[in-house]
């Protein structure tokens, strides 16, 4: 037996907030135990059963076979695809993501993030209108006042309010969770919701709408507000409205309910022109809850790779964007892709039924640690080291920074980098050899 | 490699377009060589070009490009045998940065703002810039433990603290945007004036830059302060920068070069009381540099059309942003700074713009030392990088200058002197402005120059210096700078008529200052103090990791290390 190791301050690899105060204690090459980490951490980090082989499809089941072939039959089924889609990203690190991108360029495909079913629209509201936003430490050193909008963190998100958010202490916030008021907007009541000091329940699909009559009260229009907007009466909305604009420094975190509801983008267009004119009144700030812990860094990778942050086409050799036409969903749902390679994501969970559907008519190629219903009509599966728990990288918080992730034991797996390196190589191979026979 | 019968500009070595043969060995200049050989008779010859202020890598570069999809489709290429594909114009991708540099003779440039925090990002980036040197400047001046150490009036902490950031940040230099008004934007305030109180800090931005310029000094660093002054964008803010420049003038520089480096003076050189009365001040400030020699400046040159402005001055860009109601975005950074990014377009027929534009020309062409002026559009904020030739030739050329001059507002010659300038900058000034002032500005020892051991970093252009009239060619200078007949880097011919041949990584420049292992002692104790109650991250988190910089160059600066002999 050997001695126990204990690895201090590493970073969590679960979900966008990236706590980097994570004890691990490893012991013969094993995780023993977690400490700090929240329930959803601490059971990423420990591990569960995994893809044990590389695997083909062979009449219909999946058999193991070696790496290398399974390298060359993702190759060849990207090389024969007219338009393969690169899917994923957002449960590994960036170093994976730069050797996707290139994989992209070489293959000639369309590579998209979990963010098209996510925090997408989120980014086409900040093109058409910017991010007023601040690093989480601005908010626990400075926010008095913080509004939860369409998300419920105490869930998703368990350790955000004690380390960034409602319950933090700071330099101008000592009082912590007395001194703040807290605000969480949603359609039905979450833990979240308990922890507020107002709860304004909205009716589903009225975002928009009531993001429209704060933005009015704000603005000293309330006169031609509504007694009564999505379910909430003008004097709670006024309430609200004041309570904004009397804040020291105030931060709106939102979520999938409001990215996902009826008005999708313009909701977040919305929220953003809200949180901008707030800024006449109070310093205010906004930011997108990321849930995989970086679907943010795959967006600044491909970002500052091809100067879009998904759903970027490089089928005609310069990348082209236009979200609706490149996305990941739109393309299945038009069978406007003859091939999928899915990394580090589970579409087939996550994606419309439709969707899902148009993947099962096409070869797909599966490189993720576990199994997952997107294994089940993967025709290569491909077995990966975790990257954050044994692989070493980079992740982007959902503020944005970036963080080193560690290496914490040992894996007998190659990493997602390597085995796209291995795709790529295998991909030059056989195009070389396609040359020669040719000549 | 042997580059044959070019006239040389190389004035670091007082080389004023003689005609003489070059020599590369094993990446350097050298006395004599073997290999390759290179025909540049009667050719322009010159140093790589230096870049000492672009905004080219980091968190807001990033925002520009993720806010602007717009830009992204101006300028995309696609991928070669040898490049990876390029998009953007004002924000373009990384790859781009790196061809289009090298395409205009380019070989080095600096990334002017990067805060500690988020510096892991910006070497994410430098690292994917291909071909050329690079570097980034480090933020200083909304620190909460800089305006503490300030404060305490502790300048030997204040210096372990610059030390320590510029080693955290793998960062070349101290750059200071707006100090203090960083902070109070935390709270949605800004600061007016260098004398205005910074809210809760109990210092004044004037004692942050002084305080930084000494403690700069003290760790002997290769570059002085860079500095962005507060007000600046505002009517009426060459008065902040003449009395800012004041408080530092009886600094000793630590090395053979300015005290302070003014980042693009264009945007601090304005006079009237509002945009009403905007007016030009150029020549004030011009006469301020004619007369003291403690500051160097670079323009910050404006042109006409699109840019992203970007900057640590958060407030700035609010301002901006209510200007012209465009998108806007903001980033505050925990204890550190703040920033913005805000789309612009600039109009000739719009009077302040075009005003903006004569006076970057002005300054450069006033200013009578062109060591003191760096050739700079402030990237991509004036105008992106890609536009240099047009601001070269609008130096160099009078009559260009006036067919400018008769398409923008008509109240410009009332409100600069521009119209009334008669100097016209030859390439021994244009050599100084872009290659060899920009390396000295930063210490750098190895750029900007051609004599032996300097790096072999050559731009050949297809024009014949001796024969070429500037003045009326305007049109075939413009066309010759914007693809050098050969860009050579580090030996290797990076670019050829505007064609990228070969993708060498670049490296990346850092500042490691020794200071008194007693001073860190008394710095970590607050450090360990700030991260346990303020940071949102652990300190063993923090400090950027050398993975992130395969290819670093490592300057030794500090305390330990002899002063060079004093300046007379």
């Amino acid at each position: 037996m050997s001695e126990a190791i204990m690895i201090k301050d590493a970073v969590c690899s679960f979900c966008g907030c990236l706590c980097d105060d994570i004890n691990v204690e490893v012991e013969d090459g094993k995780i023993q135990r977690v400490r700090h980490a929240c329930r959803l951490g601490s059971s990423k980090i420990m591990g569960h059963a995994r893809i044990e082989s590389p695997m083909i499809r062979k009449n219909g089941v999946l058999v193991a076979v070696s790496f290398q072939e399974a390298y060359d039959k993702a190759a060849k089924i990207l090389l024969a695809a007219a338009k393969p889609l690169l899917y994923g990203w957002a449960s590994t690190s960036c170093e994976a993501a730069k050797k996707g991108i290139l994989l992209a360029e070489e293959v000639g495909g369309v590579l998209d993030s979990t963010a098209t079913v996510c925090h997408g629209p989120s980014v086409i509201g900040i093109e058409e209108k910017g991010l007023p936003g601040a690093t989480l430490g601005q908010v626990k050193n400075r926010a008095d006042t913080i509004v939860f909008w369409g998300c419920n963190p105490a869930e998703a998100h368990p350790r955000h309010s004690l380390r960034y958010s409602s319950n933090s202490c700071g330099k101008f916030t000592q009082e912590g969770r007395e001194g703040r008021k807290i605000i969480v907007v949603d359609v039905r009541e979450t833990r979240t919701s308990k922890n507020a000091d107002k709860f304004i329940r909205i009716s589903p699909g009225s975002d928009y709408e009531v993001i429209s009559a704060l933005r009015m009260l704000v603005a000293g229009k309330g006169d031609s507000v509504l007694d009564e907007v999505g379910g909430v009466l003008k004097a709670d909305l006024a309430d609200i409205a004041a309570t904004l604009k009397a804040a020291k420094f105030g931060a709106v975190f939102f979520g999938l309910g409001i990215t996902h509801s009826r008005g999708r983008y313009k909701n977040i267009d919305n929220a953003l022109s809200l949180v901008a004119e707030l800024n006449s009144h109070s310093k205010f700030v906004i930011m997108p809850m990321r849930g995989h812990y970086n679907v943010g860094g795959i967006g600044q990778v491909l970002a500052w790779s091809s100067g879009y942050p998904m759903s970027v086409d490089f089928t005609r050799g310069g990348p082209y964007f236009n979200p609706g036409e490149t996305s990941a969903c739109d393309l299945l749902a038009r069978r406007d892709v003859d091939a999928a390679l899915i990394i580090a994501a589970d579409a087939v969970s996550n994606f419309p039924r439709a969707t899902a559907k148009a993947l099962a008519g096409i070869p797909v190629i599966q490189i993720d640690p576990y199994e997952n219903p997107t294994t089940l009509l993967s025709d290569v599966v491909i077995p990966c080291a975790i990257a954050g728990v044994e692989v070493e990288g980079t992740a982007y918080r959902m503020d944005g920074l970036a963080l080193r992730l560690r290496k914490m034991v040992d894996s007998s797996f190659p990493s997602d980098e390597d085995i796209l390196m291995g795709i790529l190589e295998s991909v030059h191979k056989q195009r070389q050899m396609t040359a020669n026979e040719g000549a | 490699m042997i580059i044959k019968g070019g006239i040389v500009y190389d004035p670091a070595n007082g080389i004023y377009g003689d005609e003489m043969d070059l020599f590369i060995d094993q990446g350097r200049m050298a006395m004599q060589a073997k290999g390759e050989e290179i025909d540049a008779r009667g050719l322009l010859v010159m140093p790589g070009g230096v870049d000492a202020h672009s905004h080219i890598a980091g968190k807001k570069v990033n925002t520009g490009r993720i806010m602007r999809p717009d830009d992204a489709r101006l300028g995309t290429e696609p991928r070669t045998a040898v490049c990876r594909p390029s998009t953007g114009y004002t924000v373009p991708n990384c790859y781009a940065m790196g061809y289009r540099y090298a395409r205009m003779g380019y070989t080095t440039a600096f990334e002017a703002a990067t805060p500690i925090l988020e510096a892991r990002h910006t070497h994410e980036e430098l690292e994917e810039i291909p071909i050329i040197d690079k570097g980034a400047l480090t933020l200083f001046g909304n620190n909460w433990q800089v305006m503490e150490c300030v404060r305490d009036k502790d300048l030997t902490k204040l210096a372990a603290y610059v030390a320590w950031g510029l080693r955290a940040a793998r960062g070349y230099g101290v750059k200071i945007v707006n100090p203090g008004g960083g902070e109070a934007w935390g709270f949605g305030g800004n600061v007016k004036s260098q004398n205005d109180i910074v809210p809760n800090f109990d210092v004044t931005p004037a004692e942050i830059i002084v305080g930084l310029a000494k403690a700069n000094e003290m760790l002997n660093l290769p570059h002085s302060i860079h500095l962005h002054f507060n007000n600046l964008g505002k009517p009426g803010n060459y008065t902040t920068a003449i009395e800012t420049l004041d408080l530092l003038k009886d600094i000793k520089p630590s090395r053979m070069r300015q005290v302070v480096h003014v980042a693009h003076m264009q945007f601090s050189a304005y006079g009237g009381t509002s945009w009403r009365d905007f007016e030009s001040k150029a020549s004030v400030i011009a006469d301020y540099f004619n007369c003291h020699n403690h500051a160097t400046m670079d323009m910050g040159q404006l042109l006409f059309g699109s840019a992203t402005t970007m900057t640590a001055d958060a407030p700035l860009e609010y301002g901006n942003a209510r200007l012209t109601h465009n998108k806007w975005s903001n980033h505050d950074i925990e204890l550190e700074e703040s920033s913005g990014v805000v789309p612009m377009t600039y109009f000739r027929k719009m009077l302040v713009n075009a005003v903006q534009w004569a006076i970057g020309l002005e300054l450069a062409l006033l200013v009578k030392d062109p060591w003191k002026v760096l050739m700079t559009t402030d990237h991509p904020n004036g105008s992106p990088f890609v536009n240099y030739p047009e601001v070269i030739t609008l130096l160099m050329s009078k009559p260009k200058r006036d067919a400018e001059m008769a398409t923008l507002h008509e109240q410009v010659p009332k409100r600069t002197t521009l119209a009334g300038i008669e100097r016209e900058l030859d390439w021994t000034d244009i050599a100084i402005m872009t290659r060899a002032a920009p390396a000295r500005v930063l210490g750098l020892d190895d750029k900007g120059h051609l004599g032996p051991g300097a790096d072999g970093d050559v731009s050949i252009y297809n024009l014949r210096p001796l024969e070429v009239d500037t003045s009326l060619d305007h049109v075939l200078v413009k066309k010759a700078l914007a693809n050098a007949k050969y860009t050579i880097k580090g030996g290797v011919v990076v670019s050829k008529e505007g064609q990228i041949l070969a993708t060498p990584p670049g490296r990346t420049f850092w500042v490691d200052a020794a200071v008194p292992q007693v001073d860190t002692d008394r710095l970590m104790i607050d450090l360990e103090e700030k991260f346990a109650k303020y940071y949102s991250i652990q300190i063993a988190n923090y400090a950027v990791q050398d993975a992130y910089l395969p290819h670093a160059k490592v300057i030794r600066a500090g305390l330990l290390i002899e002063p060079l002999p004093e300046v007379a």
